[in-house]
């Protein structure tokens, strides 16, 4: 206990009297935290359009008011022929063209049916697919406004109809920051935690000085827990700074679910993550090679953990890939919780799966671990 | 000096696949003793005394040290040794007494013994102004007589020195030998492994390793005897002259 | 010449004998373009569903059917009251519910009219908007399928032409993307630690003493990167149309004359930070932070641009690999000439102008 107690003193020193270390650990996370969900905004909305309008008439006017208040889409362009507005489309000036044919109105009203033509840049397919079904909405609203004006609804009447109600829970307001804030919470929290973690370790061995701790009665398990509870406190700290200061000030977002049980499955993934750290220093000899290592997991890991594309979509492999990374349950349970307000029964399996990352990642390091070679 | 044998070692072999880098090295180390061992580079110095303190397991062969078993007991052995390893190895970002304070925790001094052993201790190397400095700002030399300190804080039986002065002045080896002295005279054996061979003519007995074997023990005047020198840098060309490894 | 020549061998020497750089440099844009092909998309498939169905009749069950039918959807269980629902989303993976109120036909065939209710986990707002189109869809089909005895009058066909990319692939956004990441972080990770190895080491010294130009000391150490690069890029193209079946529908040559632009762009950042880093590891830090953080945010590949704060559209516009990735789109997919992307290349062009002055300056004063 007393060995513990001069370890803990001495990590703490050497972390605080770090000039380069302390704003990567305080003051980048909260910098990161408040820019990135500002840059990582998926959400689709502002998309270009070019309108090309054959027809200049009141049916076509109309439709183009309908769709420029509809507050999706900027109208980047109105014109005549269809290959300025694909030009628009070639300067990235414009995302989607709508071209209204000639004879619209008439057509629509003598014979019952008319096209229009839409085309899309769908190189960002994401928001080709939501756009073009916007305007697909605003269109099928603006068509059965017309039949309302000109026909009694009597006749129509005997078609059935089904209508849709949808509505969003957890997320009425549908803010994209509600969804990016908690998860890249968990990435930041990640960073501090295996980086620091990895890097400190190897320093000590690039120095020579474990080689010192070696020669001394202290047991491995003392000089590990010297080394994992100062990373374990701090990534507490980081990650109740990022919750309480700038996700509740900035962003206005209040748990749903209980901070107990947040609290509890954080602490268990600090330990699974500080594993890691431990396991990539005891392969690695210098600080840079631990630096690429745990840059690469990292990279990979927050890629594949469904912090910007959705888990379901991947092919499976990829998808296993992402189920053996601890990132991804903690991303899940962190939105679960600070959204849904889910409880303990519901993520379970996930405290299992991470208590199972947690002994198994601290199991091979500490095995790797070797006092004497 | 006494007879109790404090390193014990009975053909202490290690090797690193087909390469033997210590090859049944036997001798013994007296209480008290300052125990010089000699070698070229690569002659498997640092690779035996690594083996003595623990810090890597033999491939072969016996040794005690301090009366304790190196597979069994390293626990008890690191109670009762001291190590200052070839790179210097206190930590650069705490302070003088910072570090004092780190090491002789970690083996357990009490606080009031603690702070008797820094004070004394600082005293001892004149360090008074530069106790509460980092010690990555210190001079080399000072550095070196600061890890010693440290290395024998808590009174072990026995203190390892790997090339301790390595790329100091010479006034400063000087009063390094003088720490040693004073460290022997209060019964600490001490093992130092060193380049110099004016620095082997202050130890009480020297060996001489050439390629993982022991090729000679014997104190440095009855080496200069055996050889037929004048010196031990002779000795040590005798020696040595033989020697297939080349230095790394 | 011949000077410069050994040189540039001595180098080469430097880049193949380290294996793990080696490795990094050719395991990094397959690991990326791996990722970002295959494991990377956006698109929404299998998304898990629950349905509760209070009608059980023949029109639900329809419907149903179509759902299930549907790639997007995997119905992961059908529940019997209103209740399980909040429980179900709080659980798990659940994105979407669909409930079916009773009576369902029975509304539908008398009074010609029936109401579905969607209900969307709306934490992931993309998710929920397209899944909730898909659904909206499905059930729009079906009513078409009913009302096929019926004209309806005035009816607005939109016929939706996906240009560049009709099947929606992810890939065709992340791969000019990765190919600027790759580029950025390979040039100027590798010059600026390499460089500051030989100052770490101190042969750097050895080489400012010795006879030889410093310019073409650094000239000669870019070289081997530059084609590394090249072949770097050669591989990320050659893995991009045999297994992403990407297109290339501009000109190939065009296409390596900007990416060459952009490689030494990268390669005199690399310079510029190889003078202020004093470590390796200082030089990979901020290379890896000061790269690859900005690169991924703001070339515009992950995150659509024009949805960000001005300040952050202003920063997007500073780093160099938008201006590439802007340009490789335009030739790879848009099949586009010189003619749609010449004021692209003059910002690159002028950026690596700067890049080059400013560190050669640098440089300079460092030998004094």
């Amino acid at each position: 206990m007393r060995t513990l107690k001069f370890l803990l003193q001495k990590e703490f020193k050497q972390i605080f009297r770090n000039k380069a270390l302390l704003p990567l650990i305080f003051v980048v996370p909260i910098v990161q935290l408040l820019i990135l969900p500002l840059a990582a905004d998926y959400e689709v909305k502002n998309i270009n359009i070019s309108i090309v309008d054959h027809d200049h008439s009141t049916f076509s006017r109309n439709l183009i008011s309908k769709i420029t208040s509809s507050g999706y889409f900027r109208l980047a362009d109105y014109s005549n022929s269809f290959q300025s507005a694909f030009n628009q489309i070639e300067s990235d000036k414009s995302d989607l063209i709508l071209e209204i044919p000639q004879g619209f109105e008439k057509n629509l009203v003598r014979e019952n049916e008319q096209k229009l033509f839409i085309a899309v840049n769908a190189i960002n397919g994401v928001k080709a697919g939501l756009g073009g079904a916007y305007l697909n909405q605003i269109i099928t609203a603006y068509n059965a406004d017309i039949r309302l004006q000109w026909f009694q609804s009597d006749k129509f009447n005997t078609a059935p109809v089904i209508t849709v109600a949808s509505s969003n829970w957890f997320n009425p307001f549908m803010n994209y920051r509600f969804f990016m804030v908690p998860g890249i919470l968990v990435v930041l929290v990640t960073m501090v935690g295996a980086y620091m973690c990895a890097l400190n370790i190897v320093k000590e061995k690039e120095a020579g000085t474990i080689e010192q701790i070696n020669v001394t009665p202290i047991k491995k398990y003392q000089f590990i827990l010297g080394k994992l509870i100062p990373f374990w406190i701090i990534g507490m700290f980081v990650f109740s700074v990022g919750l309480f200061v700038v996700a509740r000030l900035v962003y206005g977002i209040v748990p749903v679910g209980s901070l107990l049980l947040l609290y509890g499955y954080l602490s268990i993934y600090l330990i699974a993550l500080l594993g890691l750290g431990l396991l990539i220093s005891t392969f690695a000899e210098t600080q840079q090679q631990a630096m690429s290592v745990a840059f690469f997991f990292i990279m990979i890991f927050m890629l594949m953990s469904g912090l910007f594309t959705s888990l379901d979509g991947m092919p499976q492999w990829a998808y296993i890939i992402a189920k053996c990374s601890p990132v991804t349950y903690f991303i899940e349970v962190v939105r679960m919780v600070v959204l849904k307000g889910s409880g303990f029964s519901d993520i379970k399996n996930h405290f299992v799966i991470m208590i199972g990352f947690a002994v198994l990642l601290n199991g091979l390091a500490i095995w790797n671990y070797k006092k004497t070679s | 000096m006494t007879n109790e044998t404090v390193i014990k070692t009975d053909k202490l072999t290690k090797r690193f696949g087909d390469f033997i880098a210590t090859n049944e090295i036997t001798f013994e180390v007296y209480a008290g003793e300052i125990f010089g061992f000699l070698g070229a580079n690569g002659a498997g110095k640092t690779t035996a005394m690594k083996m003595l303190c623990g810090l890597s397991t033999p491939s072969s062969g016996n040794a005690t040290i301090a009366g304790f078993d190196i597979y069994k007991q390293t626990e008890e052995i690191k109670k009762n040794i001291g190590y200052m390893s070839q790179k210097f190895s206190l930590y650069e970002d705490l302070t003088v007494l910072e570090n004092i304070q780190f090491f002789g925790g970690i083996y357990g001094l009490t606080d009031k013994q603690l702070k008797a052993k820094s004070n004394q201790l600082i005293e001892t190397l004149g360090m008074q102004n530069e106790a509460k400095k980092l010690v990555a700002s210190l001079p080399l030399g000072w550095k070196q007589k600061l890890a010693f300190s440290v290395a024998i804080l808590h009174e072990p039986k026995i203190v390892f020195l790997d090339e301790p002065t390595g790329g100091v002045d010479p006034i400063v080896r000087r009063q390094f030998w003088d720490l040693i002295y004073s460290a022997a005279d209060r019964g600490i054996t001490i093992f130092v492994t060193t380049h110099y061979m004016d620095e082997a003519e202050y130890c009480n007995r020297v060996s001489m390793m050439v390629d993982g074997v022991i090729k000679a023990l014997d104190t440095p005047d009855n080496l200069k005897k055996q050889f037929s020198a004048s010196s031990m840098d002779d000795v040590f060309f005798e020696l040595a002259r033989g020697a297939k490894r080349k230095a790394d | 010449m011949k000077q410069f020549l050994t040189f540039v061998r001595k180098e080469f020497y430097h880049v193949f004998r380290d294996k793990k750089t080696l490795l990094m440099l050719f395991g990094l844009p397959i690991v990326q373009i791996v990722l970002f092909g295959f494991a990377l998309t956006n698109e929404i498939k299998n998304s898990k569903i629950v349905i509760c169905d209070y009608a059980k009749d023949e029109a639900t069950q329809q419907i149903i059917n179509k759902i299930e039918a549907s790639q997007n959807f995997d119905i992961q269980k059908t529940l019997f009251s209103h209740r399980q629902i909040e429980e179900a989303f709080k659980a798990g993976n659940i994105k979407l519910a669909i409930i079916f109120p009773a009576n369902f036909n029975n509304d539908l065939s008398h009074l010609h009219q029936a109401q579905v209710q969607i209900i969307a986990d709306a934490s992931d707002p993309n998710t929920a908007n397209t899944l909730t189109n898909y659904a909206t869809a499905i059930i729009m089909d079906y009513q078409q399928e009913l009302m096929k005895n019926n004209v309806v009058p005035f009816r607005i066909v939109p016929e939706i032409r996906m240009l560049y990319n009709p099947e929606l692939k992810g890939a065709t956004n992340f791969v000019p993307g990765v190919m600027a990441l790759v580029l950025m972080l390979v040039c100027v990770m590798m010059t600026s630690v390499s460089i500051v190895r030989e100052k770490e080491n101190g042969t750097m010294e050895v080489l400012l003493v010795s006879p030889f130009n410093p310019f073409l000391v650094i000239i000669a150490k870019a070289i081997p990167f530059l084609l590394l690069s090249i072949v770097n890029l050669s591989v990320i193209l050659i893995l991009s149309v045999t297994l992403l079946d990407m297109p290339i529908n501009g000109s190939i040559s065009l296409l390596f004359a900007e990416s060459i632009l952009l490689i030494i762009t990268a390669l005199s950042l690399g310079l510029l930070i190889s003078n202020v880093a004093q470590s390796q590891q200082a030089a990979m830090l901020i290379s890896l932070m000061g790269m690859l953080v900005p690169t991924m945010l703001f070339t515009g590949f992950m995150f659509p641009i024009e949805n960000m704060p001005v300040p952050l559209q202003v920063i997007c516009n500073i780093i160099p690999a938008k201006w590439y990735y802007t340009i490789v789109k335009s030739i790879m997919i848009k099949g586009l000439g010189f003619s749609a992307i010449w004021k692209e290349t003059l910002v690159l062009f002028g950026m690596t102008v700067f890049l080059l002055v400013v560190s050669f300056k640098k440089f300079k004063t460092r030998l004094v």
